[in-house]
Order: structure tokens, then sequence, then C-alpha cells
């Protein structure tokens, strides 16, 4: 695939997927001794559902992290957009157009579920100090505004009902949905997810898998996942990255990476003689 | 039953987002301003203005601060007393040197001027959080204080080391001073008071208080989100600290007239404006109002009561009300940790409900 990096492609059931949104280059993250990820190379391309596997302990979190600017890795670049990404604080790529959620829930939790959402608009809200001092003109116009963009999401991820509760007292899968909505809020070019689907009963993963699948197909997000559940990655990706011990075993289509011998042996077992 | 929200309909989210959704609680709200500003000047005397309201404003404004920044932003700061320290030194030095100018801009500059000494004391909390932010705003409380003390510049070399307010008038009547009668400095400290709840409320509802709400919930969450930490907490110090340094500025210029600043703001002060809004409610701009009406309303009350009421001697019912006090906090925050702010709200749900409770 290397000598056609920038051109999308035509999935399985007939999306056309664009070019390289994200690139990561031989990346090498240490935590002191320990190497967490060790040269991994993968793309991200417009448009796709990409997910990252491997069993407990490979590095995949640590990667998400390194995606959003969480971790700096020793060695290695981002290329995002087209162009490499300097080292930049969180809040600084977050500024860039990623979002994400985590692993644990990370919500505001002293905040009704209206406010936390509209913490994901916090980047397109520009009105000063003065000026939401004041209120009346700049600072409400742009409230209405951006609480328009948020009442779209809340519809669409089906939250109406609990938009005044504080989050502290919804439950664990209204929790995880809650964190969709603020991310989506974000209108983000790459959407990371952790675990959408942990700790999670059926009924709960198949609405959150519907709602993965719609956010790519209504708004074009590109979105790169982690998951544990299989059924899932190799029903909702376009491509997969198998990670094991921090090192990159396998890249390619759910089919692909299911038929891939090192991927089988990751996650089987093998004996070593 | 008369409490009531059904029919009450928003239809626009400009509706939806105002400060009293509720018909009855903004009819309340107009006539609470209606009494505080047409009725109770014409009837306010001497010891009402001096020992009830002017407290109760002058701290309702530096619990409003507190608040801000303990309670929205989630910085705990020990160093109130001397953040106001330095909104009455400044006011002062404003008033004896610039005579012209009238007063009012006096306090406003002087909040400013401590919003400037409050960035730099927030500094520290960009890298320590909790009890050692704490302990460093501490630190703020005795080196100012002790800078007041120390610097003859700042009290105009003035031999007893005080210092005292001069007599400034805003459209020609004395609102400073010796002369300034009670209506006229509960109208000065009313609106101020209006104006810095105003203000608060507007920053908390907006994006700014969802940053500093952000920040306090979840650091890490919010910085993923795009918050920058370093802008939000310095802006939570600044404005926390531009309202303390307004109450400062008026409890010395208008409330007490000449002050020592170890006795009038020290650690002391820090502490009382720090149980107000734990009493009030930490996040709740009701709740700066209401843990400086209990903090400085029962003090009053009981002395009433038991010296006047019962006819006890002063000094046994000085000690008592300490005792009082003290016990009912605790009881206070036993039964209700999140404060008086969120007894009204269970109350007010009660209310809605009520005489039917199904």
């Amino acid at each position: 695939m290397s000598e056609n990096k920038n051109e999308g492609y035509v999935t399985a059931d007939g999306r056309k997927i664009g070019g390289t949104l994200m690139e990561m280059k031989n990346i090498t993250l240490r935590f002191g001794g320990v190497k967490a990820i060790t040269d991994i190379s993968f793309d991200i391309k417009e448009g796709e559902i990409r997910a990252i596997i491997g069993p407990n302990g490979a590095g995949k979190s640590s990667m998400l992290n390194v995606i959003s600017g969480f971790y700096v890795p020793q060695e290695g670049e981002v290329w995002y957009k087209g162009a490499r990404r300097p080292s930049m604080k969180p809040y600084e790529v977050a500024r860039q157009g990623i979002a994400r959620t985590f692993q644990n829930i990370a919500l505001f939790e002293g905040m009704t579920v209206l406010d936390n959402v509209m913490t994901g608009r916090l980047n397109h809200m520009k009105a000063n100090m003065a000026q939401q001092a004041i209120w009346k003109g700049a600072a409400e116009k742009e409230e209405v505004a951006n609480r328009e963009v948020v009442e779209k999401v809340i519809d669409f991820l089906e939250i109406q009902s609990i938009r005044k509760t504080p989050v502290a007292r919804l439950p664990y899968g209204l929790k995880k949905r809650v964190e969709l909505a603020r991310a989506l809020a974000a209108e983000p070019s790459l959407l990371l997810l952790d675990e959408p689907m942990a700790g999670m009963n059926v009924e709960e993963k198949e609405d959150m898998s519907r709602f993965i699948l719609d956010v790519n197909d209504e708004f074009g997000t590109t979105i790169a996942l982690i998951e544990h559940d299989m059924g899932v990655v190799m029903d909702l990706s376009d491509r997969v990255v198998v990670m094991d011990y921090g090192k990159k075993i396998g890249d390619g289509t759910p089919d692909e990476v299911r038929n891939n011998q090192d991927v089988i042996d990751a996650y089987l077992g093998v004996s070593h003689d | 039953m008369f409490y009531r929200e059904a029919g009450d309909f928003k239809t626009s989210y400009t509706d939806d987002n105002q400060t009293f959704p509720i018909k009855f609680d903004r009819y309340r709200y107009y006539f609470v301003l209606f009494v505080a500003f047409c009725v109770i000047p014409f009837i306010v005397n001497d010891y009402w203005a001096n020992a009830v309201l002017l407290p109760f404003l002058i701290y309702s404004i530096a619990a409003i601060g507190l608040n801000i920044l303990v309670g929205y932003c989630g910085q705990v700061s020990l160093g109130t007393g001397g953040f106001m320290a330095v909104g009455a030194y400044a006011v002062y030095k404003l008033m004896t040197a610039f005579p012209e100018v009238n007063v009012f801009f006096h306090v406003l500059l002087a909040g400013g001027i401590t919003a400037i000494v409050g960035v730099l004391f927030g500094l520290p909390s960009l890298r320590i959080k909790g009890f050692y932010l704490a302990v460093a705003t501490l630190a703020a409380q005795f080196f100012l204080v002790w800078l007041f003390n120390k610097v003859p510049w700042f009290y105009n070399y003035s031999a007893s080391g005080q210092i005292s307010s001069p007599e400034r008038t805003v459209f020609g009547y004395a609102v400073t001073g010796p002369h300034a009668s009670a209506w006229t400095t509960y109208l000065f400290c009313l609106v101020f008071v209006t104006i810095c709840a105003i203000i608060a409320r507007n920053l908390t509802r907006g994006s700014v208080g969802r940053k500093w709400m952000a920040i306090r919930d979840m650091d890490i969450a919010a910085e993923i989100i795009g918050v920058d930490p370093l802008r939000s907490k310095l802006s939570a110090f600044a404005v926390s600290s531009f309202f303390i340094g307004v109450s400062g500025a008026l409890f010395f210029s208008v409330y007490l007239g000449a002050v020592e600043v170890g006795e009038a703001f020290g650690i002391n002060k820090s502490f009382l404006v720090l149980f107000m809004i734990i009493i009030g409610g930490l996040g709740s701009i009701f709740g700066s109002f209401a843990g400086a009406a209990f903090l400085v309303l029962l003090p009053v009350l009981l002395k009433n009561v038991l010296v006047s009421g019962l006819g006890w001697p002063t000094d046994l019912a000085a000690h008592l009300e300490f005792m009082i006090v003290g016990g009912l906090i605790i009881t206070f925050l036993i039964a209700e940790p999140h404060g008086l702010a969120q007894l009204w709200r269970v109350a007010k749900e009660k209310l809605r409900l009520w005489p039917f409770p199904h």
C-alpha cells in the first residue's frame, strides 16, 4: 500500500474513502526503560473507520494518547492534514479538530448534560471576557448559535430527555453517550474513541455501534477507535491495525487481519519452542 | 401550588438561558431589587446600615469573588484577607493621590490592581493543586499583610501606621468619611453588589464559566477538549481577585473608615469568607449571598435576642454567641453538605409539587 498512500479507496459497502488525513511515521514511545510503542507506522484516511486492536497492554491507548497529543513520542513523526505536527499541548491539538472520548469516562460530573456537551463547543466560542460580562449582544448571540449545534447533536444521540440532568446522576451507558455527544459537538475532523463499548450490554453495544456508523455516514467524520469486542470491530471498521507488545503485527481490512498468522498467534497464543 | 412552571414554555434558547427561568422567581427577583433600591434607602438608619446591611453587602462581594475561584474553578485559596487588603490600600493610595477623581472609579481601579496581584499569586496554581495550593495562597496572605505593615509608602508615612479614608462624594453626597449618611453608603455598596452579581452570573453561564468548571471537575479532560489551563486558571484568579479587591476597598473606605492591616485583613478574614461560601454553597451565586447573610446576621440576631431580649450580661452573651454560631455551622453542614443554596434548591423542588406530592 505504500506506493499509493495519498489515494483513497472504495470500501466493500461502496463508500468512497479520501486521501490520508493523519499519518504516524515510525513512532516510538518510552516510559523510562519501558517501550510502550516500538517503531509503528500507519495512516488514517479521510472518512474511514479505523480500528486499533490488540491484547491487553499492547499499547493501544498509548497510541491514542500520542495522536491526541497527550504523550509526546521520543522518536517518529506525526503528520496531520498534510503537514508535520510540531510538538504541541493537548489543547492545541484539540483546536486542530481532533476530539476524543476516554476509556474511563471523563465527563464533568458537577455540570448538567447540556453544559457538558456545550464544553465541546468551547473552541468555536470566541467572545472575550468583557463581552461575556455584559452578556447581551455578542456573548448571547454566540451562546444561542452554539446551542443550536449542540441541540442537533443531542437530537442525533437521542439524549433530549436528560438535557438538564446533572451528569453524576446518569447510568454508565448514558454517560458514554454524553461523552460521545461532547466529542461530536466539537465537529471534529478526526474522532478518537477509546473503548466506546467497554462494560456495555448487548443492546447498549448495538446502540453505540449504530451511532458510530451514523456519525461516520452523516457527518463524514473520520473515526479511529480502540475496542476489545472483536465482533464489533470486524463489523464496524474499514481497516484495522493490530498491535502486540508495542509492535504492529498486522494492518489491513478486517478479512485480511482475521487471516493473518501473526494476529492469530497473538490472540490465541503460540508455543515458544 | 403557586410555584409552577406548567404552561411556562420556552420557545427560544434565549428564554431557556435566562437567569430565572421560572416566572415566579423572576418576579421575586424584581421585587427584591425594587425593595433594595427604592424602599430601604428611605428607611435605613445608622444602626441597620453599620451592623447589618453594609457588612452583608460587602462580604457578599468578597464571597462571590472567592466562590468564582474555589466554587467554580476549584482552586482553593486562603489569601482572601490579603487580597482585600490590596484593594483597601490601593483605593487609599488612589483616593489620596487623585482626590479630584470620583471615588467610584477609585474602587473599580482598586479591583483592577487586586486582579493583577491575584494573577501573580495565582501562578503557582499551574503546578500545584488542592491543599498545596491553599498553603501557597496562605503565603500570599502573610506576605501582603507584612508588606503593608513594613513599607510606609503604602500608609502615606502616617505616624500610627493606619490608613483612614478621606471624605469623598458622589453626586454631591458624601459616601466616605465621618459625614457620610447611612443611605448613601448603603446605596453606594448596593450598586457595586448588583454590578458584581450580574457580572459573575454572566461570566459563569457562558464559555468562560464552562472552562472554569471543566478545570474544576477534571483538569486533564478539560485540556484534551481544548481548554488552555494556564489562561482559564489565571482568568479565574483575576476575576475573583477583582471582586475581592472591590470588597476590600469598600470595606475600608465606606464601612470601617480607618484600618490597621493586621487586624482588619488578617487570616481570620480569609477563613470567614471561606466559611461563607462553604456554608452558602460552592459554585452558586445565590449561595454567596446566603452564606454572607448567615455569618453576618446570625451574630447580630443572637446578640439582640440574648442581651436585649433575655437580659443576659454582655460578656456571657458574647461567648455563647460563638458557641451557638459554631454549633449551627456544624449542624447545617451535616444536614446539607452542599450548603444553603442546595437547601434552597431542594425546598424549591418540594414547593413545585406542593401540596400534591405525586
